[in-house]
């Protein structure tokens, strides 16, 4: 079965995730589409990395490659790139202001290997797809079934499969995050 | 395997590791700024943790927005050191006993051979060049690491980089690191391990062999690396890692890297790297003619006292071009004291330049050296992004401190000779 309930706006937070956060959702919205190698500095300027509250942080998200992104992006939107996606600072306030802006899910070609641990961690769905990244273009609707492991464009009718991640993520993903996973670890011990 | 693949094994416990395997490894230095690491004590918090796995291995260095810009950076720094404090960390370096992380961190003997390092910072990466494992992570792996002490780590794949040949004049590791970048692009290496060899590098002195690990970020790399030799050690008697126990691995002998590329450097020019991008790559006699506003002299990649060496013999007897500025940090209080101690401090202040504490503020588009509309900024910096060291619309170019020195002097961008040769430019 296939849920399409949205994302709430501004939510939900990594702190209160549920267990299961990536399964026990389906992600439905429109794709924001982006060139190769888009860096964190362009997702969150430098001149915001100070900020640690995320409702403000997510009002400059993409600012300065896309200044209209924060104002126009709705809850559930998927955000598409090319290669490399997210190179450049460590910075985790940049998957965090994607997340806190409603973004439910990352998809690109390639992506930089801190964005990408950046996202797992914080439990923003991150996907590496070339093949359904390439047919995507800006205001499909797409949906992403990651029970399935299915990426569907609605728009176009294209699919894909998620390629399956290690089981060492798949763990973290499953717990909601890094956080909620090391928390059930040392419980355990 | 190679000397990165050891120190994962060695970490993991295990025999052997292959590249795509995930493992589990130790951690030896989790480090982080006042950026990543109030988000991290914020994560460290929230699961409950009260106490740091081993304080011992924890660094923490304020640099990004200190002295604080403002009163929001005041509080961050504020929690920061209050959590330092409580976890009883020794190893802080407060505004004025440190500087810039990651020329502070091996000049303190807090990086050494063999080690597993992660830091909330992508140039985390600079501390191969003393023969560490060292990656940038976020903060929530980092607040994981500060609880348990571990961190999952895929095994890279490698990449050999050869440098063979004697660089022209004015030509530094700055130059080869641009000149590296611009061949693999700035995915090149994406998620591999980097290594840096050849007589280019081997005769290079430590503080460039930092500079070239630290731009590992600038193509990719998980993380970069140089086998330590009789430089290393020499530079590690220097420092207090002299008193502490290590043992320097090496590749084993015909180990196989994936991918291998050979860059002839016989000869070569400063490199200059073009507005947006690190890779966008050119000799500094095709740089199109560009008015600067701003000279940056510093940063993680550029801020060690040989750089300032190099910009001062330059600036010694000159004067900043008048539509110009200059902004000289070094990089930590050492490099600071060292470079009065040398005169350097009145070069920069006598040629006109301004003369800032350690900071990273200006690199990021912080502070200290923030760029306006329309500016256009030479640095010694590692990223020229489109709104990296403040406006977006404003121009960052990156070169060698030798470059930025003269070009400084000149107002545009210049090969260094063309400061130094009376008879091809007048000095003022």
């Amino acid at each position: 079965m296939t849920l399409r309930g949205r994302v709430p706006k501004h939510g939900p937070q990594h702190q209160n995730l549920p267990v299961n956060f990536w399964c026990a959702m389906s992600l439905r919205g429109q794709v924001w589409k982006y060139g190769n190698n888009v860096d964190t500095d362009v997702i969150m300027p430098g001149r915001y990395c100070h900020i640690t509250d995320a409702k403000e942080l997510a009002k400059h998200v993409l600012e300065d490659l896309d200044a209209a992104f924060a104002g126009e992006v709705r809850s559930g939107d998927v955000v598409v790139g090319g290669n490399n996606f997210g190179c450049g600072s460590s910075r985790e306030v940049a998957p965090m202001g994607l997340k806190t802006a409603g973004v439910s899910c990352v998809v690109a070609n390639s992506f930089a290997r801190i964005f990408f641990r950046n996202c797992i961690n914080i439990g923003l769905p991150i996907v590496e797809s070339p093949e359904f990244a390439s047919k995507c273009a800006k205001g499909d609707e797409v949906e992403i079934d990651l029970e399935k492991g299915e990426l569907r464009n609605l728009t176009n009718g294209a699919k894909a499969a998620i390629p399956p991640y290690p089981p060492e993520i798949r763990a973290i993903i499953d717990a909601g995050g890094l956080m909620n996973y090391i928390k059930r670890k040392i419980a355990k011990v | 395997m190679n000397l990165i693949e050891k120190i994962l094994a060695a970490h993991a416990g295990l025999k052997e590791v292959r590249p795509g395997q995930i493992v589990t490894a130790s951690v030896d230095v989790a480090l982080a700024n006042e950026l990543s690491g109030i988000a991290a004590i914020e994560e460290f918090r929230r699961v409950g943790a009260t106490k740091v796995w081993n304080p011992e291995g924890i660094v923490v260095v304020p640099d990004h927005f200190t002295p604080a810009k403002d009163i929001r950076t005041a509080e961050i720094c504020k929690k920061l050191r209050e959590w330092v404090w409580e976890q009883e960390i020794p190893h802080y370096f407060e505004v004025g006993r440190g500087g810039i992380e990651h020329t502070v961190l091996p000049d303190e003997g807090l990086t050494l051979p063999g080690q597993l390092i992660i830091g909330g910072d992508s140039h985390t990466v600079t501390y191969g060049a003393v023969g560490a494992f060292a990656c940038g992570v976020g903060s929530t792996d980092l607040a994981a690491a500060w609880i348990t002490g571990e961190i999952w780590l895929k095994v890279p794949d490698s990449i050999r980089l050869v440098f063979e040949g004697r660089p022209g004049r004015h030509c530094f590791a700055k130059d080869l690191i641009l000149f590296a970048v611009k061949n693999l692009s700035v995915e090149g290496a994406r998620y591999k391990c980097v290594k840096y060899e050849g007589s280019a590098v081997k005769a290079l002195h430590m503080t460039g062999r930092f500079t070239m690990c630290n731009m590992t970020a600038e193509m990719g790399g998980k993380c970069g690396y140089i086998e330590p030799d009789e430089t290393t050690m020499e530079y590690l008697r220097s420092t207090p890692a002299r008193d502490r126990k290590f043992a320097p691995l090496r590749d084993d002998p015909g180990t196989p890297f994936g991918e291998t590329r050979e860059f002839d450097v016989e000869g070569l020019e400063p490199q200059v790297s073009c507005p947006p991008s690190p890779d966008q790559v050119v000799p500094v006699s095709a740089v199109p003619k560009v008015r600067l506003d701003q000279v940056f002299i510093g940063s993680c990649t550029n801020g060690r006292i040989e750089d300032l060496r190099l910009a001062a013999e330059i600036l010694r007897g000159r004067k900043v071009h008048p539509r110009t500025r200059l902004i000289v940090v070094p990089g930590s209080q050492r490099v600071y004291l060292q470079a009065l101690k040398e005169g350097i401090i009145e070069t920069f202040v006598v040629a006109g330049g301004a003369v800032s504490t350690p900071t990273c503020g200006a690199c990021v588009g912080g502070h200290m050296g923030v760029i306006a509309d329309g500016e256009s900024c030479l640095s010694t910096t590692n990223r020229n992004f489109v709104g990296r060291m403040g406006h977006v619309n404003a121009k960052t170019f990156l070169a060698n401190p030798a470059v930025a020195a003269a070009s400084a002097v000149a107002g545009t961008i210049v090969h260094p000779d063309s400061v130094l040769t009376p008879s091809r430019v007048a000095v003022p």
